[in-house]
């Protein structure tokens, strides 16, 4: 069949797409692999770099730490957001809107201030410090709340997903076989659900262990596989070392992911089209029960936050607690000044704005396309790769990639192009994900349509599935943005004198002791980004509805 | 016409103003000064020299060091300002400085310079190891004010004393290799493992252990001097302790990067740093400066501080810096978290 000029213009378009995740990840993840293999003057060396570091007997205590807080925050993270998706999902009870939103607020701040709010909350000075009778925050203990804190609505998400799918006619059939309430829901509920459980409990341990803002802030001595690659890169600035560690992060990470994407395609498959939507029925004593539960878990989010916006508002804690804006002069501080929120606010803007318009072409592309199949689920698996990676281990390989003078790229190294690029590639399978789940929604029918009028795809592109879209176009932008504004693993090893960020200036804030400061910045990250969000709430509900009419009838 | 004339005029402001904006000189700085001075410092640098722009890369002393000597091959900085001249000694025998006499460096107390002609670097000011001690969190623990460094190793202050990494940290450094000097040795290893058994938290940073003691986190920050007048101005209820056995100190200093693009720029800052105006920008907050009888007090500053500055021997702790960093890793850092 001869091919058409869409054909080639597709050919074109995928290619591209493909080159830029090959150059902004596949080489980069090279180049880091072959850095754990060098010496400092670039030799070859085999893998002396890794028996120099399993030799070394604090790193067991590493892999201990991270495998212990990642494994002990998976259950009760997934354990407490699964409850509450019940809730959200099973029950009757009031107020459902409210909390799910509330459940949503650590999304919109930096990991970090989480752990700053605990030292607020039980450090030596802590309001609560009596209720750890006398352990220390700093450690495991401040590590595991902070992460769950961090953790719960990411966890929470996927399970209302996996509970939302539930079939009535299960339920009917348990209900006539007078099975117990407790019964239907370890043979029922349960079952039902699994798929989305382990797929959050895979989404939280890789959150955790790659995480390494909440064990710098609140880990005090207990050392992590993440604190490691901060601790040779930064304070050793031992690259080679880092790379290694890197590595050795990567295993669990990847591994966790490939569980995830086997478990993943199976769940799709339990939906059937003869499923009936399950409605729950009103139960007062649970509703009841299921409404202080949400409520109890709504104070300790509003609580972390509260506690946070208070510290920052107070002159000297604990001694002078008259109220002053002192904390946000960010110019007499650690961490860039206000340039650095200025900065994190053009980075997090560019990277929403080219990542919505990179991720949701190629993922057109790949979805309604007609030629070159296997290019295209080549490109999709591609496409998958970058949640695999950690943040740090990103970041890091781009200092080898790009940082080397033989890339011709090398000008970017330093310059908001390479954090825009770094976080867009970070971010860039969830993105991805809702690009196509979106697209598979727009019937088929309309690219053949278009194609028998012997219209070019870019019309139709433009006219139809971008305007149907733009709902799902706006939902990626805004978490590229949020995310763009929050990150830190990735960034911290890119960024110039001249792009700072707010959200590594409350890490450096913090490491320089200035914790009321650096609880300021993260407030700051907060109300932008819930600024961000609320606008979007009130344009999609404004202006978006004249193109979505079509939906309603 | 007088709006073309006005309109005109505008235009070739801001034409003169983008020119002027084009033609500065871009200035890579590295630096280990305390952030709150960073502005400062450019500011008052900037009104002598407004066609100079210092673009700041600021961080711990441990990691501009290592910074500087990770990118030896393809150096970034152009200047270091205001670096420890016991790290500024090691990139000297590392071949990274660029000697070069500052205009007027006759004038320095001859212990704050290179003592090679040309220097390779010069100081600007001291900078003193103290001990921050929380009074009210202090009385509430039951913990005597103590006096001397041996009093730390008390036990009594167990899990109450933080400081400072000396692997990433400069005053940690200071402190670590003053008291080597101080007790000998073996006498000093033997008292930081009694001491290590008292530290509830090594900080990544020189100021945080008196930051942590200032707002009550710890009763007992080892730390600097410039640090514990700072709080103590901010109102935070702490002494400033100068231990009787004398304290640690280490400079300063400023030295131009071998192979920078930006020579002559580097040059005027070096002249510049080593001024009458800059040590008595220094003068602000450190009460100890390059150049002799210029010094005024320091507000909060603790009156003994200076006679108690011991003889420092610099040569002996930058030629040792990375052996005794070894073995300070080697004892306390892999042993920090025992499970």
């Amino acid at each position: 069949m001869k091919k058409s000029r869409d054909d080639y213009l597709t050919i074109f378009f995928i290619a591209i797409a493909a080159t830029y995740i090959l150059a902004t990840l596949a080489l980069p993840m090279y180049a880091i692999l072959s850095k754990s293999i060098e010496n400092k003057e670039g030799l070859f060396i085999g893998l002396s770099n890794y028996k120099y570091y399993f030799s070394n007997p604090s790193l067991f205590y590493s892999i201990y730490n991270s495998l212990f807080v990642s494994i002990i925050t998976t259950i009760i993270s997934v354990t407490l957001s699964f409850m509450f998706a019940y809730a959200l999902t099973r029950s009757c009870m009031r107020a459902k809107p409210f909390f799910k939103t509330m459940a949503m607020i650590p999304i919109l701040l930096p990991s970090l201030l989480a752990g700053i709010a605990l030292i607020y909350l039980f450090g030596n000075q802590g309001v609560f410090k009596a209720l750890l009778m006398g352990r220390s925050i700093y450690g495991p203990i401040g590590i595991i709340i902070a992460e769950v804190f961090y953790t719960f609505p990411h966890a929470l998400l996927i399970i209302i997903t996996a509970l939302s799918i539930a079939d009535a006619r299960l339920y009917e059939a348990a209900t006539v076989l007078r099975s117990s309430p407790i019964r239907t829901f370890f043979t029922v509920t349960i079952p039902s659900a699994k798929y989305g459980l382990m797929s959050a409990c895979f989404v939280v341990f890789t959150l955790v262990i790659t995480d390494f803002g909440i064990p710098k802030v609140i880990g005090g001595q207990y050392n992590v596989l993440a604190i490691d690659v901060y601790k040779q890169v930064i304070g050793q600035q031992n690259f080679e070392m880092g790379a290694v560690v890197s590595v050795v992060l990567i295993i669990p990470a990847l591994l966790a992911f490939i569980v995830d994407r086997i478990v993943q395609k199976k769940q799709i498959s339990i939906l059937t089209a003869r499923s009936v939507v399950y409605e729950p029925k009103k139960n007062k004593t649970f509703d009841l029960m299921m409404f202080l539960y949400c409520s109890l878990i709504t104070l300790f989010i509003l609580t972390m936050v509260g506690m946070c916006l208070y510290a920052s508002l107070i002159k000297f804690w604990p001694y002078n607690l008259s109220f002053s804006l002192k904390n946000y002069h960010f110019d007499l501080m650690d961490g860039g000044g206000w340039d650095s929120y200025y900065n994190s606010i053009k980075m997090a803007s560019y990277t929403a704005f080219f990542g919505t318009i990179i991720v949701f072409t190629s993922a057109y592309f790949i979805e309604k396309a007609r030629t070159i199949k296997t290019a295209r689920i080549m490109m999709h698996l591609l496409s998958m790769m970058p949640m695999a990676i950690p943040g740090m281990v990103l970041g890091l390989a781009y200092i080898f990639f790009f940082n080397n003078p033989n890339n011709p790229f090398n000008f970017i190294y330093g310059t908001m192009a390479i954090l825009v690029i770094c976080t867009i590639t970070h971010f860039y399978t969830v993105s991805h994900l809702t690009a196509i789940t979106a697209l598979k929604q727009i019937d088929y029918e309309f690219e053949s349509v278009s194609s028998s009028l012997k219209q070019p795809f870019y019309k139709m592109f433009f006219s139809v599935t971008v305007p149907i879209s733009l709902p799902v176009i706006f939902e990626i932008g805004i978490y590229f943005f949020v995310n763009a504004m929050t990150t830190v693993s990735a960034v911290v090893f890119i960024y110039g004198p001249k792009t700072t960020l707010a959200s590594v200036a409350v890490l450096n804030m913090d490491d320089a002791g200035d914790i009321a400061p650096a609880a300021a910045m993260g407030m700051m990250i907060f109300y932008t980004n819930a600024f961000v969000r609320i606008s979007y709430v009130i344009i999609t509900k404004k202006v978006l509805v004249k193109f979505q009419q079509w939906r309603t009838k | 016409m007088k709006k073309i004339k006005s309109l005109f005029l505008i235009f070739a402001v801001l034409l003169f103003s983008s020119v002027s904006a084009l033609a500065k000189t871009q200035l890579t700085v590295y630096s280990a000064i305390e952030a709150e001075d960073l502005k400062k410092y450019a500011a008052t640098f900037n009104e002598d020299h407004p066609d100079i722009e210092i673009n700041w890369v600021r961080d711990s002393t441990g990691i501009v060091t290592a910074k500087l000597l990770a990118e030896k091959n393809n150096p970034q900085a152009d200047i270091v300002w205001g670096l420890a001249a016991t790290s500024l000694m090691l990139l000297k025998s590392e071949g990274m400085l660029e000697p070069y006499s500052p205009a007027g460096v006759d004038k320095l107390d001859p212990k704050f310079r290179d003592s090679a002609n040309p220097t390779s670097w010069t100081g600007m000011d001291a900078w003193v190891a103290a001990v921050c001690f929380n009074t009210i969190e202090g009385e509430k623990n039951g913990l005597p004010i103590p006096t001397s460094w041996k009093d730390l190793t008390n036990p009594v202050y167990k899990g109450h004393i933080s400081m400072p990494n000396p692997s990433s940290s400069g005053t940690g450094f200071l402190d670590v290799s003053s008291w080597l000097q101080i007790f000998g040795e073996s006498e000093g290893w033997k008292y930081m493992d009694a001491l290590h058994e008292n530290i509830s938290a090594y900080t990544h940073s020189g100021s945080k252990p008196c930051k942590q003691a200032a707002a009550g986190e710890s009763s007992i920050g080892i730390s600097f001097a410039f640090r514990g007048a700072k709080s103590k101005a901010d109102g935070a209820p702490i002494e400033i302790i100068v231990p009787t056995e004398g304290v640690g100190w280490d400079m300063e200093a400023t030295a131009i990067i071998k192979g920078t693009k930006n020579l002559d720029a580097a040059k005027t800052l070096a002249d510049w740093s080593i001024s009458l105006k800059a040590n008595q920008m220094y003068n602000d907050a450190y009460a100890v400066v390059a150049i002799p009888g210029i010094a005024k007090p320091v507000p909060f500053f603790p009156e003994n501080l200076v006679s108690s500055m011991i003889d420092n021997d610099f040569d002996y702790a930058a030629s040792n810096r990375s052996s005794i960093l070894e073995e300070w890793q080697k004892r306390y850092d892999s042993k920090s978290e025992p499970k």
